[in-house]
């Protein structure tokens, strides 16, 4: 005679348990809620702002949350041309923001330097900070900051989270669970 | 007061002291010693109504002596008119009086002539530099510094290395023709 068992801790929620892996879950989680750190230098801070106004609404993918203080960002979109007064401030803010962080580099300007190649240009970002992921537009529009948001919420959904982040932890529980 | 009314009273001011006079477009010029500089700006102020110093720039014109040349562009309020005066700057010299207790805008606008050209202000309250950072080594709009940069270091403030040109400068061309023949390309002057 087949016989029941409740394997659910609360029958509230019996049916709607999920098993995963503890990586998806937290890349899930992160990918959502995208703090933004507006690094907004020129003209590509404006399209940035559309970007989080109503008729693009930035909202709709987590990220609508912006943080003027860097210990509370995700992800630092550097939208503007970077000169080399400014170089080093950028960076700074970049290291005052907890990890895990990324950049985006929004823009020809922040990129590589864009049409500025002059003396008083920084030649791209990457020069001084990792950058995940870069966006082409002299500005770009609106959509294609979210093009680029939408591509690093795909390449967050692919990292080894809790290696990453506790690579020793990881290795004692791979030895212990074989 | 009228246009001419004004230039007359200024030029009989300093009827010995004007070395040039050039007429474009409605808008005089007048070339000065850098010595009058000073005499010159007060005059302008108090007698002539110019209230409004629009700007100062400053030219190289590197091979030439003397080498610098300041000019003062100056509009007056009350009666709708413009006059420029310049004086020109040996390198060896490289400093002319300030008027920033004259025009108080000046102030700024001397920095800015320091901070690209490298002439200094006698006498000038806060001779900073304005747009590069203080340590920054050289003067970029001088026409001996290259375009695309020399390379610079100051430990936690700022740097700046060489620009790749790749063929550049990439210039524009000032024409009714389509924009594909009027977009940035790499056009090496024509020797």
């Amino acid at each position: 005679m087949p016989e029941t068992r409740p394997t659910a801790y609360d029958s509230k929620i019996e049916g709607n348990v999920i098993f995963t892996r503890f990586d998806a879950a937290l890349n899930w989680v992160r990918k959502n809620s995208l703090w933004p750190m507006p690094m907004g230098l020129a003209c590509c801070a404006i399209e940035l702002m559309a970007t989080a106004a109503s008729r693009f609404d930035i909202a709709r993918f987590g990220a609508e949350v912006m943080r003027f203080s860097p210990r509370q960002c995700d992800v630092m979109i550097v939208a503007g041309t970077v000169t080399y007064k400014m170089a080093l401030a950028v960076k700074r803010i970049y290291e005052q923001m907890p990890e895990p962080k990324w950049v985006i580099a929004m823009g020809a300007c922040a990129s590589t330097g864009g049409m500025y190649r002059s003396y008083a240009t920084l030649q791209g970002i990457d020069q001084l900070i990792p950058v995940d992921v870069y966006i082409s537009g002299c500005p770009p529009r609106p959509e294609a900051l979210l093009a680029g948001l939408m591509k690093l919420q795909e390449k967050i959904s692919y990292e080894r989270s809790f290696r990453n982040q506790k690579p020793e932890l990881a290795e004692r529980l791979e030895e212990v669970l074989g | 007061m009228s246009r001419e009314e004004l230039l007359n009273r200024f030029t009989k001011a300093f009827e010995a002291k004007l070395q040039f006079k050039t007429e474009f477009r409605g808008e005089t010029t007048y070339t000065i010693a850098a010595s009058d500089l000073r005499l010159v700006a007060k005059f302008c102020r108090d007698e002539l109504s110019f209230d409004y110093l629009i700007d100062i720039t400053s030219i190289d014109n590197f091979g030439e002596e003397p080498r610098f040349e300041i000019v003062y562009h100056l509009y007056s309020m009350s009666d709708s008119i413009h006059l420029r005066f310049k004086l020109k700057v040996p390198e060896e010299t490289g400093a002319v009086d300030t008027v920033s207790d004259i025009w108080p805008t000046a102030n700024w606008h001397e920095r800015e002539a320091y901070d690209m050209m490298g002439i200094k202000f006698n006498r000038h309250p806060d001779l900073r530099r304005i747009l590069m950072w203080e340590g920054y080594p050289y003067f970029p709009l001088r026409k001996d510094f290259p375009l695309e940069g020399l390379p610079s270091e100051m430990p936690d403030i700022a740097f700046t290395k060489v620009t790749p040109m790749e063929g550049g400068p990439f210039v524009t061309v000032p024409s009714t023709a389509t924009s594909k023949d009027r977009e940035p390309r790499a056009r090496p002057p024509e020797l």
